[in-house]
C-alpha cells in the first residue's frame, strides 16, 4: 500500500514539524510574511493591504483563541499611521503596550508622534 | 527516481535532526544573572553576496525569539526608527551606543547578527541553499554578552525547491512561504530555530514562555 519513499518522507515530515518545537504560543498569521514582502516587493505590500490582511489575522486569532505575537499591534499601528489613520494607529500602539509592557518606551514614542498629527 | 526521493527524504530528516542537535556546551551564568524580558533585533551585517539577505533574514527572526518567551520589538518599525535617526546601514545601527538604544527603544537586550552565507548554489539536477548566521545577545545595561551562537542550515533540492520536499520544508519553516520564490528565505527561518530554540545551546526561556513547556 505505502511505498518506502513515502514512509521516509512521512517520518521526515513529522520530525521536521514536531521534532524541535511544541505548539506555538502565538497566532502568527501574516505578520512576518508582510514584513518580508514589504522589503522585497514593496508594491505588493501597501499599508492598506497590510492593514486589511492583519485585521483578518486579528479575527482568526480570536477564533483560534490564541494571542497575537509581540510586534503585531505595533506593525498594524504603523500601517494605519502610513494610511493617515492616526486615531487607529494610537489604539494599536496602546494595545501593544497593554499586552507587552516591555514595549512602553517605544510605544510611547510612537503614540506621541501619531498624536501630534 | 524512487531512490532519489528516498535520498531527499533522508536529507530532510537529517536537517530535522540537526535542528535538535547539541552544538556546544553553553555557560549560562551571565544570562541567568541578567535575564532580559525584551530583545531588539538590529538589521544584520550581510557578508553574503545577496543584498536581499539582510531583510529576508530580519523577517524570520521574530517568531523563534518570541516563541522562546521574549518580547521582540517590531523589526520593521525599529529599522525605520534607526534610519530616521541617522543610521542608514546595518553597520551603523550595530555601532549605536547601548545607552541610546536603552533610552530610545527601552530594550533590555540587543541581538546582533552577522549573515556569513545566504543563497543557493545551483548544480545540474539539484540546488543547495545555505544560510549561516552568527548571533550575539548583549545586555543593554551592562554591555555583557549574555549568549552567543553560530549555525548553518542547508536545504537541498532535486527540483529547485518545489514539489513535495519544498512543501515539507515550507510547512516546517513556519508557513512563511507562498509569496516567496527565494529558498534561502525559508532556510533563514530554519537557521533561527536551530540557533535559538535548542534546549542545550539555545536561549534560556524568557518571561512569556509557558511553564508547562519548560519540562
Amino acid at each position: 500500500m505505502v511505498s518506502h519513499p513515502k514512509v521516509i518522507l512521512a517520518v521526515a515530515a513529522v520530525a521536521l514539524v514536531t521534532g524541535c518545537k511544541s505548539p506555538d504560543i502565538y497566532y502568527w498569521g501574516h505578520y512576518e510574511n508582510l514584513v518580508y514582502i514589504s522589503y522585497t516587493r514593496p508594491d505588493k505590500a501597501t499599508p492598506e493591504l497590510q492593514a486589511r490582511t492583519m485585521e483578518e489575522d486579528v479575527q482568526k486569532a480570536a477564533a483560534a483563541d490564541k494571542p497575537l505575537p509581540p510586534g503585531f499591534h505595533a506593525h498594524l499601528g504603523d500601517e494605519y499611521y502610513q494610511m493617515g489613520r492616526y486615531d487607529l494607529a494610537v489604539l494599536e500602539f496602546q494595545k501593544e503596550k497593554e499586552l507587552f509592557p516591555e514595549s512602553a518606551v517605544f510605544m510611547d514614542r510612537l503614540i506621541a508622534t501619531a498624536s501630534k498629527r | 527516481m524512487s531512490a532519489r526521493i528516498f535520498n531527499l527524504g533522508m536529507l530532510v530528516l537529517a536537517l530535522a535532526l540537526a535542528g535538535c542537535a547539541t552544538k556546544k556546551a553553553c555557560d549560562y551564568s551571565v544570562f541567568r544573572a541578567h535575564p532580559p524580558r525584551s530583545i531588539v533585533v538590529l538589521a544584520p551585517l550581510n557578508e553574503s553576496t545577496d543584498v536581499k539577505g539582510a531583510y529576508s533574514y530580519l523577517s524570520t527572526v521574530t517568531r523563534p525569539l518570541a516563541e522562546m518567551g521574549y518580547y521582540v520589538f517590531p523589526v520593521a518599525e525599529v529599522d525605520e526608527l534607526m534610519k530616521e535617526n541617522g543610521l542608514p546601514t546595518a553597520y551603523e545601527m550595530q555601532q549605536a551606543p547601548l545607552d541610546k538604544i536603552g533610552q530610545i527603544i527601552g530594550a533590555d537586550s540587543v541581538l546582533y547578527v552577522t549573515l556569513r552565507q545566504y543563497g543557493s548554489k545551483y548544480e545540474i539536477i539539484s540546488s543547495v541553499t545555505t544560510v549561516t548566521a552568527d548571533a550575539k545577545l548583549v545586555d543593554v545595561k551592562t554591555g555583557l554578552t549574555l549568549w552567543e551562537g553560530s549555525t548553518t542550515a542547508q536545504q537541498g533540492s532535486g527540483d529547485s525547491g518545489g514539489g513535495i520536499i519544498g512543501a515539507l520544508i515550507t510547512a516546517a519553516a513556519s508557513q512563511i512561504v507562498n509569496s516567496t520564490t527565494d529558498p534561502a528565505h525559508q532556510v533563514s527561518s530554519m537557521v533561527n530555530y536551530q540557533l535559538f530554540t535548542p534546549k542545550d545551546g539555545g536561549l534560556l526561556p524568557g518571561p512569556y514562555y509557558p511553564n508547562d513547556k519548560k519540562q
